[in-house]
């Protein structure tokens, strides 16, 4: 199992470590729920090294992203960051990541459990493309910051101005912990204001350390916290929302699919557009007032009539009830549609509600 | 060493005789993997009615953590007697006391003999060699 740079720091703070895309993590540190809302109340330090991240050089970089990204790289403003997908020709999705644009080059930010299968793909799509791909992910590392205190505890180790200067989906170069050019961006899995910070791997641990000492606010928070935040702030996760029978429209992520003239042909296309003309289901909201917590794979019932599947769920301490996302028949999909639940033989009501679940700056109605 | 006056089901559930009935109860080391300590992570802990009927190895209910569930077996044969009520509103016995107040089922025993089951220190023994 790969190890982060921060795997002995984990083990110091009490971090239970599982087994995450191949690599050793720590899924939490004490009570998850309390990590939870460590974040949404204060701020959460994360580390994120197992996420790929991987850099195109060369003349046609952004071109060849263009050809097999969803999204339309090649209007990225400089300095800006844009989510989109790879998919296959029939529109599944190989992995969703982050577009950074830099500029002579593009840097992506992939899931760990994807990122092979991603280089893999890559590779294979390059063809005369005048571009080079280099794989980071073992000499650098990647932490998150995140809550509504992040700004002020970030910005107290940073160069003065630098992270109160930063907006949503901008990256920027800046001292983070005495550590110089640290690239700084302002993103993040979990709906609160937070920032991500990518660093060398020898400077992984004074800049985690660093972190943890600026304000007493600061908790580590594991991978557990941070799959609850994710799915209240109705981000899609791989393997969950989407995955090979999962396409990205009816995942909702059509704000990351470009299907402009200018963009041109890209891997996926025409299985997309199609899929958004026809589409066979959506992915909804579901609250329960029942104790079981639901999970990946149970069944929605109307009656005796299937209805649909579930795809994430989680206890949320924000909401104060259990929550999921699910995937319905087209015309079951609106709030306020009254489903039963199958958790292993017995049933729970469920109510279907739209996402996210939380949102920070939209008050929930 | 766990408690020696009761015997063991590999999947981590204890049995304590006495007479011709049985305690049953799962072990501290399988709350620990649910809720790694943190007994506000467990959420849900479903019994049987008393009157049901269990085979050795059936699963008699179900435990639920904010991560994950988990089944609950029977180390005994028999018929359930009496569950414990106070689990439902206060999980957290099961990660604070999993020995005494912890019990979840009480079972007259149809087949007396546990020899079908492990001992502390084959128990001990099973779970150093999984870790």
């Amino acid at each position: 199992m790969k190890r982060t740079p921060l795997h002995d720091c984990h083990e110091a703070l009490g971090g239970r470590m599982i087994e995450f895309g191949g690599w050793s993590m720590p899924v939490q540190y004490g009570p998850i729920l309390e990590e939870v809302r460590q974040v949404r109340e204060r701020v959460g330090l994360f580390d994120l090294g197992h996420m790929g991240r991987v850099r195109v050089l060369g003349p046609d970089a952004l071109r060849y992203i263009d050809r097999i990204a969803t999204n339309h790289c090649e209007r990225i403003p400089q300095g800006s960051i844009r989510y989109a997908l790879f998919c296959r020709p029939d529109g599944s999705p190989i992995d969703d990541l982050l577009v950074y644009r830099e500029p002579e080059s593009v840097y992506l930010v992939i899931n760990a459990a994807n990122t092979d299968a991603d280089l893999e793909w890559m590779a294979e799509h390059l063809g005369e493309a005048d571009a080079v791909i280099e794989d980071l992910t073992a000499s650098t590392t990647m932490l998150a910051l995140q809550g509504p205190r992040s700004t002020e505890v970030l910005a107290s180790v940073c160069s003065p101005g630098d992270i109160e200067a930063l907006g949503y989906y901008k990256f920027t170069t800046t001292s983070v912990c005495g550590v110089a050019g640290t690239r700084v961006s302002r993103t993040g899995y979990t709906g609160e204001v937070g920032y991500e910070i990518y660093v060398a791997n020898d400077d992984a641990r004074g800049v985690w350390e660093g972190l943890l000492a600026a304000d007493a606010a600061v908790r580590p928070i594991g991978l557990g916290a941070r799959d609850t935040l994710r799915l209240e702030a109705g981000m899609a996760l791989y393997g969950h929302e989407i995955d090979p029978t999962h396409n990205p429209v009816e995942a909702g992520l059509s704000f990351a699919i470009s299907f402009s003239a200018e963009k041109g042909d890209w891997i996926g296309r025409e299985a997309l557009r199609a899929a958004g003309a026809a589409p066979t289901r959506a992915l909804v909201g579901l609250t329960t007032d029942g104790r079981r917590v639901p999970r990946r794979g149970y069944g929605l019932f109307q009656g005796d009539e299937p209805a649909g599947e579930v795809c994430s769920g989680a206890v949320s301490p924000t909401l104060d009830t259990n929550i999921a996302t699910a995937y319905v028949r087209p015309e079951l999909a609106s709030a306020g549609t009254r489903l039963e639940m199958d958790i292993r033989g017995r049933r729970q009501a469920v109510v279907l509600c739209d996402l996210p679940f939380y949102s920070r700056t939209r008050p929930k109605s | 060493m766990r408690p020696d006056d009761r015997k063991y089901l590999e999947t981590h559930e204890w049995a304590k005789v006495s007479g011709d009935t049985a305690l049953i109860g799962l072990t501290d080391f399988a709350i620990h993997e649910l809720c790694s300590g943190n007994e506000g992570d467990l959420v849900y802990c479903d019994l049987p009615e008393t009157g049901r009927t269990l085979e050795v190895g059936e699963t008699f209910g179900e435990i639920e953590s904010v991560k994950a569930v988990a089944d609950l077996n029977s180390p005994v044969e028999g018929e359930v007697i009496e569950v414990n009520e106070a689990i439902e509103d206060h999980l957290e016995i099961l990660s604070s006391d999993p020995w005494e107040q912890g019990w979840m089922i009480k079972v007259k025993l149809t087949q007396k003999s546990v020899d079908h089951l492990i001992d502390a220190e084959a128990y001990e023994s099973m779970l150093a060699e999984q870790s």
